[in-house]
Formats: structure tokens, C-alpha cells, sequence
């Protein structure tokens, strides 16, 4: 383990991605993922790798769509407008089954909106990055040092199934630092046979392409990749539970919005309430199983988000009825206080304790 | 037997899709011709439109990337970037390019990108059955602009080549026709420089090719060449806007 | 107690990101968890700025101060806006340089460095943030005192490094006051 060092959120995605084997990051400027890509042009010319300012992020999201056709490991990160922007782009990487990843450090809206944190992008990352049947990988970190321990397994999840990845973190987490220490990865990056880097004159020529006019060879492809969907839902649901064991209240809660939580829990446990964590850390797949088994032996489940109310759709949907579930949250940039998300536990606790 | 003359290596057996007279094959010969002549077939990328020319990533031979609309110089930047050893080039229609690839064509340009672009310029939309493009000329009737294009309301064509020649990052940006023999010679000449530019590492390469599109011009092939010389070689005239090589 | 939430705040340009990061470091160097969480946007190029500081021996919840118990004032818009958000019994550490105002509240501790005058005076132009660095260590106790002169040692930045000393001398200086 290297030596803690103090960094910004977008600071250490940044070199975390570059230990992670990726040398190539198109971008374009906004508020709050700023020093992300200023850490990139910085770091890029000096380690051999290309650092572009793309004229828009629909450029920028094209560029990565070209260079990950190539075979590289390539990026882009933005925040919330400009995610729009690239959700064209997003919609054909996914169609042409591409890896890459994208970090949208979210930011309040719609249109301008703010540019103070917020969660209101859940349902964009999870739902609809764009148009057609498709998902892609979404990862929610909590912590400065998770933002780093993330990017290498979510380059390592595209490449495997060949589809977008996205880190989905906040103003909060981009602008703020803590300590984290960054090893060096032991990266291996796979052989890509599918990419378009030239024949050689040793095989067909490889296509990079998501045009299918005949409707049923479209429909064969999206149900073979839904049932890669399936596979990864099985297998890659990531969550981090905190004393939910005998807990009576179990909040559900991811990135910014979770560490807030916690501290109300925190709060709740010295006053007596049973109160506990479910913290998703993939938010597709969405880890339902952990949801949905706290909706066995919770009397409440409370999301708490920095939206109007998003992802706690999902939570309804894997508990399923069994327990009733509410919603706090504030949204437009306002980051909720651990006395608030209190003041809610206890009004459930007046009910259920 | 001996062997007189041989299809290009740098197409595939696939059957083309266009309509009777136009002109896409021309070009998609030229083009693979170009890169099989240069021996770049085995590191060559292409990215294909959308548009007519679409389905393109099917009939070249070599490595070929389908881009989103517009964003075709984006995607090879990606391409070139990646493995500036691979000979990349865009093939991309006056919508894709001049329309809702504005941008990313003049940003290409001006960043210098080392790539060749084929622009095909038929003065409409064909793909989607024939409206106005960004280069339609004034007056032209489409299916956007029937009663002609009014200029005072819809604006006027662009001239991309005129366009680019401004800027510093274009090493070459010329305009070429294959309505004659003896243009589609020159403009193969013109494909060939552009290519052999990349190859040399001179930058941004452009060959726009003004083409026909007589199913959507509701002409016979012969009257839509005739069409072309008439009206769009007066407002497009054929030429070198930009070489580098003279700027020395 | 080992647990910490500190608001600085003042007007862009006057440092108080810069002392948020010594604070932060040292306690990271002291073994302890910290955030350290700046506003951010349009206040950089003019504007009010602050930055919340959270040092604790637990996991850190929200690196948001909104109850501070300790504030480093160092405007009077700042004062203004934060004063009644500290807990009771909190430190209070205002630059009375620029902020003609009293606490007037009673349950806090409050402190009154002429912190902009002093770096004029002692030759530590742009170090009335250290100053009052200085002097909030001094109340606070947030780490040790090598943590700390580590820690600036780990913010001054290479090209700086002929700042260090003043460095010194400004939290020497704000600690003797």
C-alpha cells in the first residue's frame, strides 16, 4: 500500500484510471469535474498517452467511441449537461458493444440547472443513457478512496462485457479530499480480437457497427445481450450493509447522500432505534437481492437521496410490498443534513418501534 | 490467360445498394483502388456515415467503424488517436458533414487531425428520400423546399472546401467531380494525395466529390451528369482551396 | 475530544482552502480520519469562499460543516452567515482586522486576531490564513504540533518551498497570541 495522500475526488479518478492502463481521455470542460480533466492534460503528455479537448461533448464521446473501436482503454468524464450530450454516443457504444467508461460527477438540474452535488441523474445511468434496449455498468462510490478502488474493476467490467461503464459520483465527491492511497495496478489489459486496428492481411476485416436493418437479426442481438445482462445482474451486484442485522429501519442510500445517512444511523443507534445501512455501491445492476432480503425482517426501508425521488423506484420494486418504504430527500444542489435524515428516522420510529 | 484487369482488392464481393447512376461506387472504387495502390489495406479504418453511404463498412475490405450521424471525423480522431499507425479516413455525405457534423468537421480540420475525409456531395439528403441539404443550391427543389430553396428563408449552401481553406490545420482541401472520365482520373489523383498526406503525417486531408443522386433529383442518370455540370459545378467550381505544398 | 468540524471562510484569494488543507493533513498525518470539502464555483474568482474540515477518529459522514465547533471567520459577510450555526461552547476565531464586530452570543469561545494587520507588520503578507491557523491551533488542539509543521511542509508546494519559513512564523505567531 502506497503512502495516504490527500486528494480530490476528481483528482484521484484521474490517476486512478491511469494506473489502471487507460492513456487515452477525451474531454470537455464542465463544472464540477474540472480537475479531472485538467489532472489529465497534466499527466497524459508525460506518461505517453493523449489528453483531447474535444470541440463538445458529443465530440468528445464519439472520440472515445473511435479509439475504444481501436482497442484502447478509453474515457471521458462530465457532469449532468454534458452527460445528455453524450447519451447519443453512450447509445452507440452500447450498440456496438464497445467498452469505455464515463464519470459523471452530477451536478443539480434539469437544463443549466446548478452546480452544486445532487443525485438526479439515477434515473438517466440506470434507466436511459440513451435511446434502445440497453444497460450499462453504473458504479456509485462513496468515499475518495472507493472513487480509486472502483475505476480499475470498472474498465475491467467493460472490457469483460463489452459494454459502457460509468462511475456515477457528485460535486461532492469531485470537489472534496480525503486521504487515499493509490497502488500501482498489475494491469493486464485483454487481447481484443473484435477491433478495428487494421487486418494485417491475417483475417476478415472487422466491423464496429450497431445498424441492423433487418428486425429480426436487431431483435437476435439485443436478446443475446440481455442475456449478458442477466448473467451480470447474478453476478456483479455490489452493495455495503451497515447493522442492518437487527435492524428495524433500513435506509437505502448511495454515494454522496449514503455518507449522510450513516451518520444519521449513527445518531438513531444513540437514541435507541434500531436503525441500519444498505448502501448500493452498483447501481446496475441494482443490488436487489440485499434489498429485497432486508424487506424480509425490516419493519421500514427509508432511501434517502439528493433527488426528488429515484432511485428508491428500484427499492419499491426488489422489496416488492413486503415492508413499506418512504422517501427523504433534497435535491437542486442542497446536500441533506444528518439531523434531517434523523428527524425522518425517528418519525418512523414513532410508528414501527 | 493473362490478366488485363482485376476488381479492387479493396472492396468486398458484397453488392453495392445505390441506385442506378449515382455516383457513390465511382468513389468507393477510387477509394479502395488509392489504398491498395498505397499498400495501406492492412492498416487502413474507415468510419462510416449515416446517410446513403452507410452500409459502406460492408464493401470496404479493410477495418471499418459505423459512426453516429455527423460525428464520423469525431470517431476517426478516436480511431487515429488510438493507433496513429492505422491510416484512417471518413466517408461521410453533405448532411453528415455539413449539416449536423458542422462541427466536428471544422474542429477536426482546424485541430489538423492526421486523417482523410471523403466528402460526397450530392446537394440533398438521400438516404431519407431526397430534402434539402446543406448544399443545395438556391432555387433547388426537394422535398423540404418544394417550391425551390428560398434563400431568404432557408439560407444558402455551404461551400465546405472555400470553408476549410481558412483554416491552419488543412493541408489539403480540394474539389473534384466524377461526371467525365477524365475528371473521375483527377479525382482519384486528388483521393490518392489526400491518403498519401496522412502517410505522411501533413495533416488534415480533404476531397470533396460532387456527385449525383438522380433517383432524389428525379433525373435519368445521363440528365442528373448534365444537371451536375450545369448547376452545381458553377456554385461549387472544381479546384485546390488549400495545399499545403503551395503555402511553402 | 478527537472530533472536529471546521468552518474557514472569507473572500476567495485570502487562503482559507489553503489552511482547510494544512488542517486536513495533519490530521491525516496524526492518524486520524479527515474530509476536507471546499464551496466551490463562481466564489472562486471573487466571492465569499469556505471549505469544511472534519477530522475524527470515526468514519466520516457527511464532510458538509454545517454546525461547526470551530470558525474561522475572516470577512464580515462570512461572520455574518455563519455565527449562529456554532455549536454551543464552540471556538470562535475571527480576524478583527477586518471584522469590526463582536460575538455577541455567550455560549461560545471567541477569539479576536488582528490576523491582516499582524502579516502586514511581521513581513507575512498573505499569511493571515497560517496566523489564524496558528491560533485555532492553539484553542483547538486538532493534532500535534510536529503533525502540523508537517503538514505545512506537505502543502507549501515544491516551487514555494522558500515559503516555508514564514510559513512557520505565522503559525509561531498566531500561536503566541
Amino acid at each position: 500500500m502506497s503512502e495516504k495522500v490527500l486528494m480530490k475526488g476528481n483528482e484521484a479518478l484521474a490517476e486512478a484510471a491511469i494506473q489502471a492502463g487507460c492513456r487515452h481521455f477525451f474531454g470537455y470542460p464542465i463544472t464540477p469535474q474540472t480537475e479531472l480533466a485538467a489532472y489529465m492534460s497534466k499527466r497524459m503528455p508525460k506518461i505517453g498517452g493523449v489528453y483531447l479537448q474535444a470541440e463538445s461533448e458529443v465530440a468528445a464521446i464519439n472520440m472515445v467511441l473511435g479509439a475504444s473501436a481501436a482497442g484502447v482503454r478509453a474515457m471521458t468524464s462530465s457532469s449532468s449537461p454534458g452527460i445528455s450530450l453524450k447519451s447519443e454516443g453512450i447509445s452507440y457504444l452500447a450498440g456496438s458493444d464497445l467498452p469505455c467508461l464515463i464519470i459523471n460527477i452530477q451536478r443539480g438540474g434539469p437544463g443549466l440547472g446548478g452546480i452544486q452535488p445532487s443525485q438526479a441523474d439515477y434515473w438517466q445511468a440506470t434507466k436511459a443513457t440513451g435511446h434502445g434496449d440497453f444497460q450499462i455498468l453504473v458504479f456509485a462510490p462513496s468515499t475518495v478512496q472507493e472513487m480509486v478502488d472502483l475505476v480499475a474493476g470498472a474498465f475491467d467490467k467493460a472490457d469483460k462485457y463489452r459494454m459502457p461503464a460509468m462511475i456515477l459520483a457528485d460535486g461532492m465527491l469531485g470537489q472534496m479530499m480525503e486521504p487515499v492511497a493509490i497502488g500501482e495496478a498489475d494491469v493486464k489489459l485483454p487481447e481484443k480480437e473484435w477491433a478495428t486496428s487494421g487486418h494485417k492481411g491475417k483475417r476478415k476485416h472487422n466491423v464496429i457497427n450497431s445498424l441492423y436493418i433487418d428486425p429480426n437479426v436487431l431483435e437476435n442481438i439485443v436478446v443475446e445481450r440481455y442475456k449478458k445482462y442477466e448473467t451480470i445482474e447474478a453476478t456483479e451486484q455490489m452493495s455495503e450493509s451497515y447493522l442492518t442485522e437487527d435492524a428495524d429501519i433500513v435506509l437505502v442510500a448511495y454515494g454522496a447522500s449514503s455518507r449522510i445517512a450513516r451518520s444519521a444511523v449513527n445518531s438513531a443507534r444513540e437514541l435507541g432505534i434500531k436503525a441500519g445501512l444498505i448502501r448500493p455501491i452498483s447501481l446496475w445492476p441494482f443490488p436487489k437481492d440485499v434489498v429485497a432480503k432486508a424487506g424480509d425482517t425490516a419493519k421500514q426501508i427509508l432511501t434517502v437521496e439528493m433527488s426528488m425521488g429515484q432511485m428508491v423506484d428500484d427499492v419499491r420494486l426488489a422489496v416488492n410490498g413486503k415492508c413499506p418504504v418512504s422517501f427523504f430527500g433534497r435535491t437542486g444542489g442542497i446536500i441533506p443534513t444528518p439531523a434531517e435524515v434523523l428527524e425522518e428516522i425517528k418519525k418512523l420510529a414513532g410508528g414501527a418501534v | 490467360m493473362a490478366v488485363v484487369f482485376e476488381k479492387t482488392k479493396g472492396l468486398t464481393d458484397a453488392p453495392l445498394h445505390y441506385c442506378p447512376g449515382c455516383t457513390h461506387g465511382i468513389v468507393h472504387r477510387l477509394v479502395a483502388e488509392v489504398m491498395e495502390e498505397l499498400g495501406v489495406l492492412d492498416k487502413a479504418v474507415g468510419v462510416a456515415p449515416v446517410g446513403c453511404a452507410v452500409f459502406n463498412y460492408d464493401y470496404f475490405s479493410c477495418d471499418m467503424v459505423q459512426a453516429p450521424h455527423g460525428r464520423a471525423q469525431a470517431v476517426a480522431t478516436g480511431i487515429k488517436r488510438a493507433v496513429p499507425e492505422n491510416v484512417v479516413f471518413s466517408y461521410q455525405g453533405d448532411g453528415d458533414l455539413a449539416a449536423i457534423g458542422t462541427a466536428e468537421t471544422v474542429h477536426a480540420a482546424t485541430r489538423g487531425e492526421n486523417i482523410t475525409v471523403i466528402f460526397i456531395n450530392n446537394a440533398i439528403y438521400g438516404m431519407t428520400g431526397g430534402q434539402m441539404a446543406p448544399t443545395s443550391l438556391p432555387n433547388q427543389i426537394t422535398q423540404t423546399t418544394p417550391y425551390g430553396r428560398d434563400t431568404n428563408y432557408a439560407g444558402y449552401p455551404i461551400r465546405v472546401c472555400e470553408m476549410l481553406s481558412t483554416l491552419d490545420g488543412v493541408a489539403l482541401a480540394q474539389r473534384v467531380s466524377v461526371d467525365t472520365p477524365k475528371n473521375v482520373m483527377n479525382a482519384k489523383k486528388a483521393i490518392k494525395k489526400a491518403f498519401e498526406n496522412q502517410i505522411a503525417g501533413k495533416g488534415y486531408s480533404i476531397v470533396e466529390v460532387l456527385s449525383t443522386c438522380p433517383t432524389n433529383w428525379g433525373l435519368t442518370p445521363t440528365e442528373a451528369l448534365t444537371w451536375l455540370r450545369d448547376n452545381m459545378i458553377p456554385y461549387y467550381p472544381l479546384g485546390v482551396y488549400k495545399d499545403k505544398e503551395d503555402v511553402k | 475530544m478527537t472530533e472536529h468540524n471546521i468552518l474557514i471562510a472569507g473572500f476567495g484569494g485570502q487562503g482559507v482552502l489553503f489552511s482547510g488543507k494544512v488542517i486536513a493533513y495533519a490530521g491525516l498525518i496524526d492518524g486520524l480520519e479527515v474530509s476536507w470539502l471546499p464551496s466551490y464555483g463562481p466564489e472562486m474568482r471573487g466571492g465569499t469562499a469556505n471549505c469544511s474540515v472534519c477530522l475524527s477518529k470515526r468514519t466520516i459522514g457527511s464532510p458538509l460543516v454545517v454546525n461547526p465547533n470551530a470558525f474561522v471567520a475572516m470577512n464580515l459577510p462570512s461572520f455574518d452567515k455563519f455565527i449562529d450555526d456554532v455549536v454551543p461552547g464552540g471556538v470562535v476565531i475571527v480576524d478583527s482586522y477586518l471584522i469590526e464586530k463582536k460575538v455577541e452570543r455567550e455560549d461560545v469561545k471567541a477569539f479576536y486576531v488582528p490576523a491582516q494587520k499582524l502579516a502586514e507588520e511581521n513581513n507575512l503578507k498573505g499569511l493571515s490564513n497560517i496566523i489564524l491557523t496558528g491560533k485555532l491551533f492553539k484553542e483547538l488542539g486538532f493534532c500535534s504540533k510536529e503533525a502540523l509543521d508537517e503538514a505545512v511542509k506537505k502543502c507549501v508546494p515544491a516551487k514555494k518551498a522558500h515559503l516555508l519559513e514564514a510559513n512557520y512564523r505565522a503559525i509561531e505567531l498566531g500561536m503566541s497570541i
